[in-house]
């Protein structure tokens, strides 16, 4: 099913089955003797490419998404709002900026619930282990590779092994454990184990002058007081620390947007390992400037990404498969394991081991393979299932409940897109649940438009997969292929065919599913099924035709107020001209023409909603727009009064849909 | 003594100009200050408000206008225009001036204040302007004190005063007496006039042939050229030798659709000048040349012939549909002829024959033959 086991197997099977060549002189008993099990680790030790590892700037990168995942994972599992830091260390000041690659010591630290003891060395030192694999639950880790994967490549490059700190409750003692992993036997050997009281650890406070300052601050940074349970891993490998895209910065601003629950911090390396020109895109607020609590700050080398809103996401809830979404190895698997564990009925099995199968859904499938209802699963032939995997593509079920996903959110999509992209126009659309093979997902897409964004650059994708940021491969994409196939034109937009929209534009899409189908294990595209597909293409529609409707709108105005400038112009003129021929006060004529003016072209004054309308004073809310004021239009005359509780903004968004959110709406300032 | 009467009817009229702006200009600022829009009527120039007035035998205006209203995006700079023009026909008539187009365009000329914008892109546009003062004014051009360059010359056995200057219109040269833009009888008064007729011809060089073979002289008309379509005060002083002095005028002009027009302007009126035609227009005037019939007549070769072209074609066949046209046999003959040939004939291809044919046996022949059109 899933590459990775798949991959394995094959790798397994392959060595035993190698032909033997009587004339090269090797008999099948000496090849026997070099024929042995190939370890997991092993095997990824030699193809780390597969895990995201190929080149030294990659592997830092994912070595930080690897962390920062499991962080948000394990926050929201516990119901804390994620506080989350990353600091990479340059261990290796003195060598030269044009080296391929140097050492550096990455660091995470999150306010989650820490790890027991005794499941240390399994979390972080064994690949494929992990308690996301198994579920059908929607979460960031899917596969239990990442966290020990990033540990192994720093053992291998480094000699070095993994740090962990970990405090798993208020009253009980922090941990700091140092794991090598041992490729060889898939196991971690603990080669440090101690109680200690500094947690978090306290050294990385007074790391660089930013760190200091920041740390100043209460709650700024890594304070003792506010971190009741939480992890730090540490792992020293050889990397490449380089700005632009598919950077740690890029991902972490990302990051940032899909999380707006989220905080997070940033502490770089002194120094970049070269400057490739390829500047981030979105938007960092000027240090010292004046800037809204929420707005994204960097300030003496350190960037805080401030959280957007203030509840969790929604719980989600883990979900039996759908019979539809299976293949047949799986279901022999299936079986198998149930007849090992509860030796029920086949009735049962059905009935309890997938979801949608009602009692008369499963009489009905056990009748249509000629079994009774009574049938012990011990008794169903290889045949037997075969007809009953067959059943299961005729029979008439109501597609998986899809209360097992959390989307972002429309309103929390706009508050990371705030947060992350200056642009003057935004717009967000959430779109109901929908199946793929038998496994739900939910698409949602934002964009941003306007503002400071380039003009005229081709728009920027922005990728996620259950709030994790896809930073490579964007046109194996199905996300991308669904941004060109939207007809951005209808828009106001540019498109050149069979391409990306031109324009100050930037298009989120995100995709939440209990699995999410990527084209490979490092999880950077994902796969291109035609209902994902569709369904992204409609949630860009849905966006698309706001900003349409803005753009249309924000072009009467312009129109409006370029009629008035019109105006203006000529009643100087007409007023000294009626003076001179009647000797009517030429300032009285010209204050009342101008008044006039005025209300004739009320329009340019208007505050934009997003069918068009005018917006009265008072804002209506409106579903998933907002609308920011970065300065007065080309050639506009001032804009409305701006909300008082958050300078620069002018409309706010709808409510959180359909009221899963946690709690109401209580965010500083934004909503 | 006359000049006094003279002058004192021009007061009278000045007066009644001024208060002409002065209320337009006092309608503007009512609106302005009562919080209305304010606008100007000004009556349409267009073919749809002309009519064609077939006992007079004259195109007239008719009632319709347009306001210039200055909220409207595309009107809003005329109406400013408006405005100025307005303003500066007052200060010409306090002024007791004159100005010609071309100086009316720069005395409105100046950027309007906090732009880049000149008040008036080119003189096209303040002619256009003055024309619709005109109109909505119901003043003459003269009226406004404002005059068009000279584009017409004359020669003849006629004696005129100018102005108070004498001119005798049988010794002016070979360059003759450029008709100036205002002829009105305040202006020019016509003192001895043996002329019998008016030959009027299309253009220049026609009528320097006809003036170096002295050709008034020995038919004892007068002779006038107009630069191709005749601007108001040709035609004005045509009118007036036509109304005063009963001379009947022939028209010789090239053989194609412009020929056609011009000969209709003048007997008719144009379109834009509509509300003119009452004091321009000469029903009477009778078109003598270049007929289409010509070609074989007077056995011309093949070099003279200019193609129709589409434009042509199109044109000549609009001048056909015209309501005096249309029903006149004598025309409607004339354009199937000019559109039988396909090709159009210059007055000039007469040169083909003899260097003085034109003058010599074509004019004299037609006009003893009585061979034209009306």
């Amino acid at each position: 099913m899933q590459g990775t086991e798949a991959a394995l197997m094959e790798k397994r099977s392959q060595a035993p089955s190698k032909p033997a060549g009587k004339r090269r002189g090797s008999t099948a008993e000496e090849m026997a003797g070099r024929q042995r099990d190939i370890s997991v680790s092993e095997f990824f030790a030699k193809n780390r490419h597969l895990l995201g590892f190929d080149n030294p700037r990659k592997a830092l990168l994912t070595t930080v998404k690897e962390a920062v995942d499991n962080s948000l994972d394990a926050c929201e599992e516990a119901g804390i709002l994620p506080e989350i830091t990353v600091i990479i260390e340059d261990l290796q000041p003195d060598r030269p900026a044009t080296a391929k690659s140097s050492r550096y010591r990455v660091t995470v630290v999150d306010n989650g619930p820490g790890i027991v003891r005794k499941q240390v060395e399994n979390i972080f030192g064994r690949l494929l282990y992990g308690s996301k694999f198994h579920r059908l639950k929607m979460s960031r880790g899917q596969q239990g590779i990442g966290i020990s994967a990033a540990g192994m490549y720093g053992l291998i490059t480094t000699g070095k092994p993994m740090v962990i700190h970990t405090k798993p409750g208020a009253k009980q003692p922090a941990h700091h454990i140092e794991l090598a992993m041992n490729t060889k036997t898939n196991r971690a050997e603990v080669t440090l184990d101690k109680e200690t009281g500094d947690f978090p650890p306290q050294r990385l406070r007074g790391l660089t002058a930013g760190t200091k300052a920041l740390a100043a601050e209460k709650g700024g940074l890594l304070d003792a007081e506010s971190y009741r349970s939480g992890t730090c891993v540490s792992i020293e490998l050889e990397g490449r620390y380089q700005r632009g895209r598919g950077s740690v910065d890029e991902f972490l601003e990302l990051t940032a947007i899909a999380n707006p629950h989220g905080r997070f911090v940033f502490v770089p390396p002194s120094r970049v390992s070269a400057d490739d020109g390829d500047a981030p895109i979105l938007a960092k607020a000027e240090a010292g400037a004046a800037v809204a609590a929420t707005e994204t700050t960097e300030s003496q080398g350190v960037t805080v990404f401030p959280r957007g809103v203030q509840e969790l996401p929604p719980e989600t809830r883990e979900i039996q498969p759908h019979p539809k979404g299976i293949e047949l190895g799986t279901l022999l698997q299936m079986l198998k394991d149930y007849e090992a564990t509860d030796k029920g009925t086949l009735f049962n099995f059905l009935q309890e081991r997938f979801c949608r199968v009602s009692s008369a859904t499963a009489g009905t499938l056990c009748e249509k393979v000629g079994a009774t209802s009574r049938r012990k699963v011990s008794d169903v032939e290889p045949p037997m299932a075969e007809k009953l995997f067959d059943a299961f593509q005729d029979a008439k079920l109501a597609p998986p409940p899809t209360d097992c996903l959390a989307p972002i959110g429309v309103r929390q999509l706009l508050a990371g897109m705030l947060k992350g992209v200056k642009a003057e126009f935004y717009a967000a659309s959430s779109r109901e649940a929908e199946v793929y093979r038998g496994r739900p997902f939910q698409i949602e897409a934002a964009i941003a438009f306007g503002g400071d964004l380039p003009a005229d650059e081709p728009s920027r994708v922005i990728r996620f997969a259950n709030r994790v940021p896809l930073l490579f491969q964007q046109s194996a994409c199905s996300s991308f292929k669904a941004v060109i196939e939207t007809s951005w034109r209808n828009y106001n937009l540019q498109q050149p065919r069979g391409g990306l929209p031109v324009g100050p534009l930037v298009i989120m899409i995100h995709m939440a599913s209990v699995w999410v189908p990527f084209t490979s294990e490092s999880k950077e595209a994902i796969a291109d099924y035609d209902e994902i597909r569709k369904e992204m293409r409609l949630a860009l529609m849905e966006c698309g035709r706001k900003l349409g409707t803005y753009l249309n709108k924000r072009q009467r105005m312009q129109r409006e107020s370029e009629r008035r400038d019109v105006f203006e112009r000529y009643i100087g003129e007409i007023s000294k001209a009626l003076h001179e021929i009647t000797g009517t006060d030429a300032k009285r004529v010209y204050e009342a023409l101008v008044k006039q003016a005025k209300s004739r072209t009320a329009v340019a004054d208007q505050v934009l909603d997003e069918d068009g309308k005018v917006v009265k004073d008072e804002p209506v809310d409106q579903d998933g727009v907002v609308i920011v004021d970065r300065g007065p239009m080309a050639g506009a005359a001032p804009a409305a009064a701006p909300v008082a509780e958050a300078p620069k903004r002018k409309r706010s968004a709808s409510p959180a849909p359909k009221g899963r959110g946690k709690g109401a709406g209580e965010g500083p300032g934004l909503f | 003594m006359a000049k006094s009467g003279k002058a004192g009817g021009r007061k009278e009229r000045d007066q009644r100009t001024e208060r002409k702006i002065v209320e337009m200009a006092e309608g503007v600022a009512r609106s302005a200050l009562g919080g209305r829009e304010p606008q100007v009527a000004i009556p349409t120039r267009a073919r749809s408000n002309t009519i064609w007035n077939k006992r007079k035998g004259i195109l007239e205006m008719g009632k319709a206008s347009q306001d210039r209203q200055l909220f409207n995006l595309n009107q809003a700079k005329s109406f400013m225009q408006t405005m100025l023009h307005g303003s500066s026909v007052k200060d010409l008539i306090a002024a007791d001036k004159t100005l010609s187009l071309r100086g009316m365009f720069y005395k409105g000329l100046h950027t309007v204040a906090g732009t880049k914008e000149k008040t008036f892109a080119d003189q096209d546009e303040s002619d256009g302007i003055l024309e619709d003062l005109e109109v909505s004014l119901g003043a003459l051009r003269e009226e406004l004190h404002i005059f068009a360059k000279k584009a017409g010359t004359m020669v003849g056995n006629i004696t005129l005063v100018d102005s108070g200057d004498e001119i005798d219109c049988r010794r002016m040269g070979s360059g003759g007496y450029a008709i100036p833009s205002i002829v009105e009888p305040d202006v020019i008064q016509f003192k001895r006039c043996e002329a019998k007729f008016v030959l009027h011809v299309e253009k220049n060089t026609v009528w320097s042939r006809f003036n170096e073979d002295r050709f008034w002289e020995k038919h004892n008309c007068i002779l006038t050229e107009g630069g191709g379509q005749p601007p108001r005060g040709v035609r004005r002083l045509l009118r007036r030798l036509h109304e005063e002095l009963n001379l009947p005028i022939y028209c010789l002009l090239d053989c194609d659709p412009w020929g056609h027009y011009i000969y209709s302007v003048i007997k008719q009126g144009s379109i834009s000048l509509a509300f003119e035609s009452e004091r321009l227009a000469i029903p009477e005037a009778k078109f003598l040349g270049i007929r289409a019939k010509d070609y074989k007549a007077c056995g011309l070769s093949d070099d003279v012939q200019i193609a129709l072209n589409d434009t042509d074609i199109k044109r000549a066949k609009e001048i056909a549909a015209y309501p005096w046209f249309e029903d006149h046999k004598g025309w409607q003959r004339e354009i199937e002829g000019l559109l039988g040939n396909g090709f159009k004939m210059e007055v000039e291809s007469l040169i083909t024959k003899d260097i003085s044919y034109v003058t010599e046996t074509y004019v004299p022949q037609r006009l003893k033959a009585k061979d034209w059109l009306d």
